[in-house]
């Protein structure tokens, strides 16, 4: 009896010092599991979850405060991956079933255009350039189609449009699924 | 070193069907007269699009530079024939989105006026460097002319360290119905051997192989006789079996020099640069003749033309005057094909130009390319494992392709797809697998898209949040400078022995002046 408590003594004595020691020596600046939810979003930055960007986001979610089903442009491949990553169960996202598919980018009718600045002061990646009292324009490479910037805007001479597909961004439909028939369908 | 008993390998898979070649074989239909209105896609290679050096209204010359290349993987664009340029816009072009393209589109005058500005031949090329003859190849804008349609001024660029020590040359033309390079080795093997020549300058390789079917046993003949004729010594014509994928890039090395190339890697790093017969001949043009390259060889084939067979065609020619300059449909057009019937796509519509990339127009049939069968589930027979010359895993990556899971599909090595078609053309519940694999890559590919626009995103947002800090922390710091200031400024009136001292002599005056007025109210 004697022996067995002492064994269990030291193991735990043991193990407590070698896990004290791990934490000290292996310990982790930061918080991991925000940087990999982080890394999961779309990062638009375009704070229709309720936070200031993506990276608060992250951190809420990690935190337990929000939501896993708040990212809109991510929408469900997003939501469901970040429900894989934390282990809980998936939720509907809440979207427009119009606006989803095509991704759309800020323009600028240049001639509307006043150079006020608001719509800079609003880009969260800083993807329009210009200057007080000089036209602006985006830079439709850099712009993350947010739409922060069309609220702004006092003359409304921003608009979103459709990016064009092109020969380089085309890509192959997935193969018609009516051509699977099972064989008794076939034979009808 | 020089290998020994080339083709003397074999690769794995691969499948034997009907080569369907007589139909057009060495039938030569002519050079396609040159129509009035030419539209010349931009893009007609792998890489970047060329950049326009033209605007609408400049008069061209025949072999002008019509569009430059921006960056290191990508072709120039020359002018056909001589002409004004109408305008530059978006053309419907051959593809199998059906999508339209930026074109430059050309008026011809007829003249077919050379441009005066053409670079010299260089008919003393061994004693020049390999760059200058790369760069030569750069400007006459040559591309792989098989159909895959690679730059090859970056090909025949291996880098310093790697040791070429086989030329390939790819006559195989493994392909059904395709017979344009078959009619190249037969009327023009000089013109290719001449090619060879400038090549193994260029890379400094120690031998070349020129592998062809033996189904092609005139164009063998017409080789190994220029071989001969010329001064090559390390030049053999290697005979190699027919079937299908035989000329796939990989497959050919393998079978003529027992290499493997590495997975996801290029030829070059075992030592092996593989190009196609005509691109060889568009090589001898250009350096040889100072050309660049403004036409191409095309078959005319099927049971729906009335004339098939081989014909030369300038770029940007209609496909529709192609193949009415060759005789027509007949009754039994179908299918409108680019390309062969294994790895070809149909075209929607035969109002699309004639591209560098454009090696066969097939007509087919209903009987020749019949509508898809309707797919049956996969019943696991393996035999796509079997037909598979990648030596891939195809039933595997068609669970994975199905259900969207690219993960997977990578593991299982999708981007080592060839898109040969053995699979689909072997699977006897009919499953359209290469469409499969199609739709993984493209997609694969936009998803790391997303994912570089996203990282960059993220970084333009921190470097913002950062700056904004950064500006506010400036400002409060200047706002505190200036409060300090303004503190120091109070405090220290009362510090200053100066400012003391001129307060002091001012409270005397003023006592002075009190005091006189003072003295002088009693009065």
């Amino acid at each position: 009896m004697g022996i067995a408590i002492l064994t269990l003594a030291t193991l735990s004595a043991l193990f407590g010092v070698l896990l004290g020691y791990a934490s000290i020596r292996f310990k982790v600046e930061g918080d991991p599991i925000a940087d990999q939810i982080d890394a999961l979003l779309p990062q638009t930055q375009c704070g229709q979850c309720g936070y200031a960007g993506c990276r608060p986001y992250a951190e809420a979610i990690a935190s337990g405060e929000a939501e896993i089903n708040l990212c809109v442009p991510g929408g469900e491949p997003t939501m469901l991956a970040i429900a894989d990553l934390l282990g809980k169960e998936p939720k509907p996202v809440e979207v427009d079933e119009g606006s989803q598919g095509v991704k759309k980018v800020a323009f600028i009718h240049e001639e509307e255009c006043i150079g006020c600045t608001l719509c800079l002061q609003a880009c969260p990646v800083d993807a329009i350039v210009g200057a007080a009292k000089q036209m602006h324009t985006v830079i439709v490479d850099q712009c993350t189609g947010c739409e922060l910037c069309v609220a702004p805007c006092p003359v409304e001479c921003i608009e979103m449009v459709p990016v064009k597909t092109t020969l380089g961004t085309w890509k192959w439909p997935y193969p018609d699924e009516h051509l699977l028939q099972k064989p008794e369908e076939q034979a009808s | 070193m020089i290998t020994r008993n080339p083709g003397s390998w074999d690769f794995h898979g691969g499948i034997h069907r009907p080569d369907m070649k007589a139909m057009s074989a060495g039938r030569y239909l002519g050079k396609m007269p040159l129509p009035q209105r030419l539209v010349i896609p931009l893009q007609q290679h792998i890489g970047s699009l060329a950049e326009p050096l033209v605007s609408p209204g400049d008069r061209v010359f025949k072999g002008q530079t019509l569009a430059r290349v921006t960056e290191y993987i990508g072709a120039p664009i020359h002018a056909p024939t001589s002409g004004t340029i109408v305008e530059i816009s978006d053309q419907p072009v051959a593809h199998p989105s059906g999508l339209s393209a930026p074109c430059i589109v050309l008026e011809a005058d007829g003249e077919d006026r050379w441009w005066d500005e053409l670079p010299e031949p260089l008919p003393w090329f061994e004693e020049m460097d390999a760059a200058l003859l790369r760069e030569r190849i750069r400007w006459a804008g040559i591309v792989g002319l098989g159909g895959a349609a690679f730059p090859t001024s970056v090909k025949v660029n291996p880098g310093p360290d790697r040791k070429i020590q086989t030329l390939v040359i790819n006559g195989a033309e493994c392909e059904p119905y395709i017979t344009c390079d078959d009619y190249l080795m037969r009327t023009e093997a000089d013109r290719i051997v001449e090619g060879i020549r400038v090549l193994m300058h260029v890379v400094a390789a120690d031998e070349c192989l020129i592998g062809i079917e033996d189904n092609k046993p005139e164009a063998i003949a017409a080789m190994q006789k220029a071989v001969a004729d010329s001064d090559l010594t390390t030049t053999r014509v290697v005979t190699v079996p027919t079937r299908y994928p035989m000329g796939g890039e990989k497959q050919l090395i393998k079978v003529l020099t027992g290499k493997e190339v590495p997975s996801h890697g290029i030829p070059a790093e075992i030592g092996v640069i593989c190009l196609n017969v005509a691109t060889t001949a568009a090589v001898t043009d250009a350096v040889m003749a100072g050309r660049p390259l403004l036409s191409r060889l095309v078959t005319v084939t099927g049971e729906g033309v009335n004339n098939p067979g081989n014909l030369e065609v300038p770029y940007g020619v209609m496909m529709a005057d192609v193949i009415a300059f060759t005789g027509g449909y007949s009754d039994k057009a179908y299918k409108l094909i680019l390309g062969g019937p294994m790895m070809g796509f149909t075209l929607q519509d035969d109002q699309v130009p004639v591209t560098k990339a454009t090696n066969c127009l097939l007509v087919a049939s209903r009987e020749e390319a019949p509508d898809p069968d309707h797919a049956l589930p996969c019943i696991r027979c393996g035999k796509c494992v079997e037909a598979c010359p990648a030596q891939l895993l195809p039933q595997q990556l068609y669970w994975y392709a199905r259900s969207k899971d690219l993960d997977k599909c990578q593991e299982y090595h999708l981007f080592d797809c060839i898109e040969c078609g053995c699979c689909s053309w072997v699977c006897p519940s009919h499953i359209p697998l290469v469409q499969y694999y199609r739709f993984a890559k493209t997609e694969t590919w936009a998803k790391e898209k997303e994912r570089q626009a996203a990282e960059e995103a993220k970084r333009r947002h921190e470097a913002r949040v950062e700056r904004l800090e950064r500006l506010e922390r400036e400002r409060k710091a200047r706002l505190r400078k200036k409060k300090e200031a303004l503190e120091k400024k109070t405090a220290g009136d009362a510090a200053d022995p100066k400012k003391a001292a001129i307060d002091a002599a001012v409270k005397r005056a003023a006592e002075r002046k009190a005091q006189k007025q003072s003295s002088e109210e009693p009065k």
